[in-house]
């Protein structure tokens, strides 16, 4: 099966400091790939990258075979991307922030009006379509930026921290809904939280300063020590304080 | 060209959506009126035209242009929306053009609110309306010009106070090169300086505009120079849009 993303010696350097360093990986369609790591590990530059907003020092990272850096209004037309935080324009409320959206992928008319639609009922935003995303929750704004990013059903998915600030229940229907989508996509989801990637996802990259430090499915990862999380200890603090 | 428009509706969309467009939108049409009717001496002149409305507009949008312009992408990156508009499929160049052209509308709105003095001075006398209508093309112009400056610089910083100080002060600079003080000190310097300076110069451009004359070089130079600003800020945005 061909590769959806491919990602290929991708380096971010900042001044002296490498946040990626050559990271190297492939997703193909029905995976769903944990990206795991501490906090600046360069997991978000890794991503940034991928989704053509930040511009590799290095290497380059292909979407459906289309270069990220040489042909990026193509390989952008097969990415549904969620930025950390998932960033909105607060005064907007969220069915027309939707339709912003639609309109700009190219989809106009009933069809716009159909794709917001099932949108909305994917991400269960049916309720506050009219309510402005700044008077919305932290769990509602999270799943505005996750129904923007569905909303063309794009072949490949690269979700920042999908279920940071939702509630248990939230979180719950969120990994459903990606469970559900993932035959047909590839995905990567970056988490923090390890028992996310034991439920959701079918292969694990544990990334640490910049560099790939395992890539396993999470139950052979799980296997190499007495827990995942003590995996994930040991493999990405400093050797002394481990 | 469509996604550009798209842009464009949503940025308009917004200036109304929040207090900006009425803030800028008031005091654009009391400081405009009150100007013109004091200071220009509207009545007093005996003239039935609109000279001294289109002498005090390029100052006005020296500040309230810069105003509207500096939060046009500074704005993006404090709110982060930035990383949403520019991983959706477009290009900078369209990203840019959608934000220009949704300001400039927005200006074009400001002016034609103007409207009234027209009215006032069709009533009042037998004004040349085509005299008019070329003066307020060129008032659009010239906002275009400030606009085109003041969103170059605002790609290049986040913070909203540098952009505005940086913008007021480009522009002032384009303004005021065209202005007797400028061109008189440098012509008795440096004669060709004084020519350069007075080509570069927006409201000496504006003149003639204001007077009725509308030339191709005059269309050409706004043209231009809108063209190369947007151009800068295209640039900027690629360079910076992740820092």
């Amino acid at each position: 099966m061909p590769a959806l993303i491919e990602i290929d010696r991708l380096t971010k350097r900042f001044g002296g400091f490498t946040a990626v360093d050559d990271v190297s990986f492939t997703v193909a369609r029905g995976e769903v790939l944990g990206f795991l790591g501490p906090n600046g590990a360069g997991k978000s530059t890794t991503m940034k990258m991928l989704a053509g907003f930040m511009t590799p020092s290095a290497g380059t990272a292909r979407i459906c075979g289309e270069d990220v850096v040489d042909r990026p209004v193509a390989a952008k037309r097969n990415l549904g991307y969620l930025p950390e935080g998932a960033p909105t324009y607060p005064e907007m409320t969220v069915s027309a922030f939707l339709s912003f959206v639609a309109r700009v992928r190219g989809f106009h008319g009933s069809e716009a009006a159909d794709r917001v639609a099932h949108a909305m009922r994917l991400t269960m935003l049916e309720g506050v379509r009219l309510q402005p995303v700044e008077t919305l929750s932290k769990g509602f704004k999270r799943r505005v930026g996750l129904a923007q990013s569905l909303l063309h059903d794009p072949p490949v998915l690269v979700l920042d921290e999908p279920t940071d600030g939702l509630d248990p229940n939230q979180k719950h229907e969120v990994r459903r809904l990606i469970g559900q989508m993932a035959p047909h996509k590839a995905i990567i989801i970056s988490t923090h939280i390890l028992e996310e990637v034991s439920v959701l996802c079918t292969r694990a990259i544990i990334i640490a300063r910049g560099r790939v430090l395992a890539d396993a499915t999470p139950a052979d990862l799980a296997r190499r020590g007495p827990s995942l999380e003590a995996v994930f200890r040991a493999l990405t603090l400093p050797k002394d304080a481990a | 060209m469509r996604p550009a428009l798209t842009i464009a509706r949503r940025e308009l969309a917004g200036y109304f959506a929040t207090p900006v467009a009425c803030v800028f939108i008031v005091i654009f049409l009391v400081m405009s009126g009150a100007l013109t009717f004091t200071l220009g001496n509207f009545f007093g002149r005996g003239t039935a035209d609109l000279q001294p409305f289109f002498g005090f507009v390029p100052w006005l949008f020296l500040f309230l242009v810069p105003a509207l312009t500096m939060r046009l992408w500074a704005e993006e990156r404090r709110l982060g929306t930035i990383e949403l508009l520019l991983t959706l499929p477009l290009t900078q160049g369209q990203a840019v053009l959608g934000k220009f052209l949704a300001a400039w509308a927005f200006c074009a709105i400001a002016l034609a609110l103007t409207f009234p003095l027209v009215l006032t001075v069709n009533y009042l006398g037998e004004p040349d309306n085509g005299v008019i209508l070329t003066g307020y093309l060129g008032c659009l112009l010239v906002a275009g010009a400030y606009l085109a400056v003041g969103a170059a610089i605002s790609a290049l910083t986040k913070n909203q106070v540098i952009a505005f100080v940086l913008a007021v002060a480009v522009c002032f600079l384009f303004a005021a090169a065209g202005s007797p003080v400028v061109t008189e000190f440098l012509s008795v310097r440096l004669p060709l300086l004084a020519e350069i300076a007075r080509g570069l110069s927006v409201t000496e451009r504006l003149g003639g505009f204001a007077r009725g004359v509308v030339a191709l070089r005059d269309l050409v130079f706004f043209a231009s120079f809108i063209g190369f600003w947007l151009f800068a800020n295209a640039v900027a945005v690629d360079h910076r849009k992740a820092d």
